[in-house]
Order: structure tokens, then sequence, then C-alpha cells
């Protein structure tokens, strides 16, 4: 499931833009790798994410990952539904499961980013 | 060095279930199939079913076969009853843990049932120091091994045993059928839930897995063989144990019967046992929300003192659990149940308590 409005990463996180905002959280096709997530850990409110650097990190019963920013900017918003559902990253990924919103710095890198299309083409997916 | 992967007799069976594939000590194993927590859970409170056919199984024979094991095993061979299964390790001469393992003495045998990342590795030990007086086989690719775990284990599994399994005590087996299919049953698990472990030929297996299946246990993958175990403390070789560490060390000197005559590492294990142990296994919980991971340092007090050996998440007290050998004998203070120590994660120290083991009860019926 890969839904037309978001844009992607080659490390399975997605992107809702929301005008000056960005809003983050990880695809259908990463929660299913990832298995069972047990815990996450988010950027704190008012910290600085770059483009693709790691900013957080997800547990699942099997393995730590990292979490990538998509775009840089401030972290305006985190969700705070994870720290005691964690699930909702399984069973939501693009609703409920979302990560954090964050002020994009320069629009410019949104270039950077995959289209439906693309991120259906590197996981596979028939549409 | 084995190059190519091995698959087990059912993996077309966990192809069908579309489970999640993983190489595991050279073999192709299901990690999980709906999702580990939901797999651990259906063991806890109910039922499960398990492929562990790559466990190595080595059988020896002949008139000294029960002597010249009792010469590594560091547990008593000689008061086990026919049918009757042992847990020990066998060690090196310097007291490391070469493997734990299961041993059953069956009718004229002996079968040793030992990890599959260590099967090549008994298997050369044994032909190191082989004698006329026994001979023994690898039975490994012969021989499958399917588990059905859970409180409801036995209630399940009846209406397919030709064997009362009532009349099966606790690290005990017998031979009969299993969905028509010869197997060895016995009483034992690696979850801390009451269950059996069904030994059948291998190309019977997918016949047995299929029938049990039909009615309904779900299947259950390496995932959940790994939280449940560790929930129950059970040790797992490679993590909390391997050949830098003696049994006593780990929290094993019952299965070390030191009255014993002469078996390799019994010098040692003296002298360690006299002198005092500088480190020991501990049981630990987080006090957050973060999991420990193997490998992780701890620290007491400010000082270092030692590593996570096994960490996860516990499903059933929903937080991080893990063991950790500690270096006691580096340390001032005592290290016992309420000791707090601080786990080192990605740089951070996270709270968490030292705790008995286990970690939670299951309804293993030991002592029966």
């Amino acid at each position: 499931m890969v839904p037309e409005n978001l844009l992607y990463t080659k490390e399975h996180e997605w992107v809702k833009l929301e005008d000056s905002k960005a809003r983050v959280g990880v695809t259908q096709h990463a929660q299913e790798q990832l298995g069972d997530v047990v815990f996450v850990e988010l950027p704190k409110k008012g910290a600085e994410v770059k483009q693709m650097a790691p900013c957080g990190v997800i547990e699942s019963v099997k393995a730590v990952s990292e979490l990538y920013s998509p775009l840089s900017g401030t972290v305006l918003e985190v969700n705070p539904g994870l720290a005691d559902h964690p699930e909702k990253v399984n069973q939501d990924p693009y609703g409920d499961g979302w990560m954090f919103v964050l002020e994009v710095k320069d629009s410019k890198e949104v270039e950077h980013l995959l289209p439906p299309a693309n991120y259906r083409e590197l996981v596979g997916v028939t549409p | 060095m084995e190059k190519t992967i091995k698959a087990t007799p059912l993996l077309a069976q966990h192809e069908k279930e579309h489970a999640k594939l993983i190489p595991f000590a050279g073999w192709q194993m299901p990690l999980e199939y709906r999702g580990i927590l939901e797999e651990h859970r259906s063991v806890r409170r109910a039922k499960g079913l398990f492929d562990l056919s790559h466990m190595g199984e080595i059988e020896v024979t002949g008139p000294g076969a029960g002597a010249w094991l009792d010469r590594f095993i560091t547990n008593k061979l000689e008061a086990l009853k026919p049918g009757q299964a042992l847990y020990t390790v066998i060690c090196r001469e310097d007291g490391g843990i070469l493997d734990d393992l299961v041993v059953y003495r069956l009718d004229g045998k002996f079968m040793l049932v030992v990890n599959a990342a260590n099967t090549r590795k008994i298997i050369e030990w044994l032909e190191a120091h082989k004698t006329p007086e026994a001979s023994f086989r690898d039975r490994t690719e012969e021989i499958a091994l399917l588990a059905v775990q859970g409180p409801e284990a036995q209630a399940f599994l009846q209406p397919f045993s030709s064997i009362p399994l009532d009349s099966i005590g606790y690290y005990h087996g017998a031979e009969g059928k299993v969905a028509e299919c010869p197997a060895l049953v016995s009483r034992t698990g690696y979850t801390g839930e009451d269950g059996f472990e069904l030994y059948v030929e291998a190309a019977r297996a997918p016949r047995v897995w299929e029938a049990l299946r039909a009615r309904e246990i779900p299947p259950v993958g390496l995932g959940a063989r790994d939280t449940l175990r560790l929930e129950a403390a059970y040790l797992l070789y490679g993590n909390d144990m391997d050949e830098t560490t003696t049994p006593l060390e780990v929290g094993l000197s019952w299965v070390v019967k030191l009255e014993k005559d002469d078996f390799v590492g019994k010098k040692v294990l003296e002298d360690q046992k006299r002198a005092g142990l500088r480190r020991k296994l501990v049981a630990f919980a987080m006090q957050d929300r973060s999991v420990p991971r193997k490998g992780y340092k701890l620290h007491i007090e400010g000082k270092f003192a030692g590593q996570v050996t096994s960490g996860s998440y516990s499903p059933t007290l929903e937080k991080g659990i893990g063991l950790a050998l500690v270096e006691t004998g580096a340390l001032e203070v005592p290290v016992k149940e309420g000791t707090g120590i601080q786990v080192e994660i990605r740089g951070e120290p996270h709270p968490a308590v030292v705790c008995k083991k286990p970690f939670v009860q299951g309804s293993v019926k030991r002592g029966t």
C-alpha cells in the first residue's frame, strides 16, 4: 500500500507536505519488514533535523532500526500516542502511527524525495 | 564449513504459511508467521507449534556408551531410567562450555540433542575422544523435531497420541505414535510452559505438522521462541554462555555434579568453586520503556560492571528484560535482587534493576 498523496524516502519514511510543514512516518513496507514495533525513540520538540540523517530509533522485538528525517528543519510536534502504543506503527502506519511534524527549512529538498510510483518500484509493489 | 543453507523437512509448510524465513545456524528457519507478539501470547495463554528440526541429534550406542558419555557431560548419566532425559553441558578442559544439551536414555542407546550451531563441533569433539566401547552417528537430517507448547499442550496433543500423555513426567519421554507416525514424545521444552517435543522421522514430519495444524494450533517461529525462553530465564548458547564461560558462572552449577568420577573440566570447576566466582549471570528488568540488547554495557554505581548477554522486549511484562554477565569480582557492592544497574543504550544510561528468575512463571510441570 503506497498512498498517492505522500512522498517517500529510500529508507521507507513517508512525508505528507502540509504547507510549510511536513508530517513524517514509516511506510507499510517498513512496518512489515520491522515486525512488531515495541519502542519508538523520536526526536525532541525543537530539535533540528537534517535530510536523511538519523533522528530517532524504531525498536521491533528482534532489531533496532534508524529513523531518518526525510527533510531538514525543526521538529514542531511529536506523536504522543506512540510511547504507550508503539503498535500503532504496525496497525496504522500512515494514520495514527505518524511520528513527527517538522517545519520545512528548504523546500528545494523535496526534489530528493521519491514520488509514489518510484517508491512502489523500490519495494516491488504493483499499483 | 557449511556453505549451502539447509531446509528442514517442513520448509514447504512454512512457505505455505507465508512465514518470514531467516537463515539460522545454516538452516532456513521461520522467524515469525503472524507476528512475534501474537505467537508469544498464543503459547503463554494456550498453545503453539514449533519446527525445531534444525537441532542436532546424535545417537550413541555400544556397551560402554553410558560410561563414555559420563566422561564428558557434567551431569550424572548413570541414574537415568529408560525414557528419561537429562539437561547438561559439555565442557572443555579449561571449564569453558562447548554446548548445553539434552541426553535421552532410550532403548539400547542414548540420544544427544544439541544446538544446531554446535552439531558439527560436538561430532568433532566425540570423534577426537572416541573409544572402541561406543559408536556415535549424526542423525540430524533423518530426525525432525516438532514442539507443542503451552498450558493447553497436553489436551491438544492427546487425541493425536497413542501414549497417555499424563503418564509422561517432566524430562521423560516415551515411544509411540503421533498422528499415526512413530514418535519419541518427551515432556520437555524451552518456553517455560508445559508441553512436548516430538521426534519423528524426517519424511513423516510434514504429515504430523499438517495433522496438528488442521486442528488449529498456531505455528510459532524462532522470534517468539526467543522471547518465551528469555521470560523463562532459560539460557541461549552463544549469548548467555560460550567457551569463555564456565557453568558455575552462568548459574548452571545444578548440572555440574562434582561428586562424579573424573569428567572433562572437573578440576577447573572444583578450583573455581573453591576460589569463589568472579562473574555471575544475573537477570534484570528495565525501569523505563527501553529495550536492552546483547553487548550493551552495564554500570553499577558508576563503575563498569559487565555486558548484556541476552536482551529483548517481554510481551508478558511489557518491558525490556535481559540477562547479563556481571563482573562481581571487580565490584565492591554485592549484586543481588533489587540492585540498581544502568544499561548504556546508544550512549545514554537507562535504569534497570536486578530481579529474580524466571521473569515469568509459566505452566511448566517441574517436579512431576
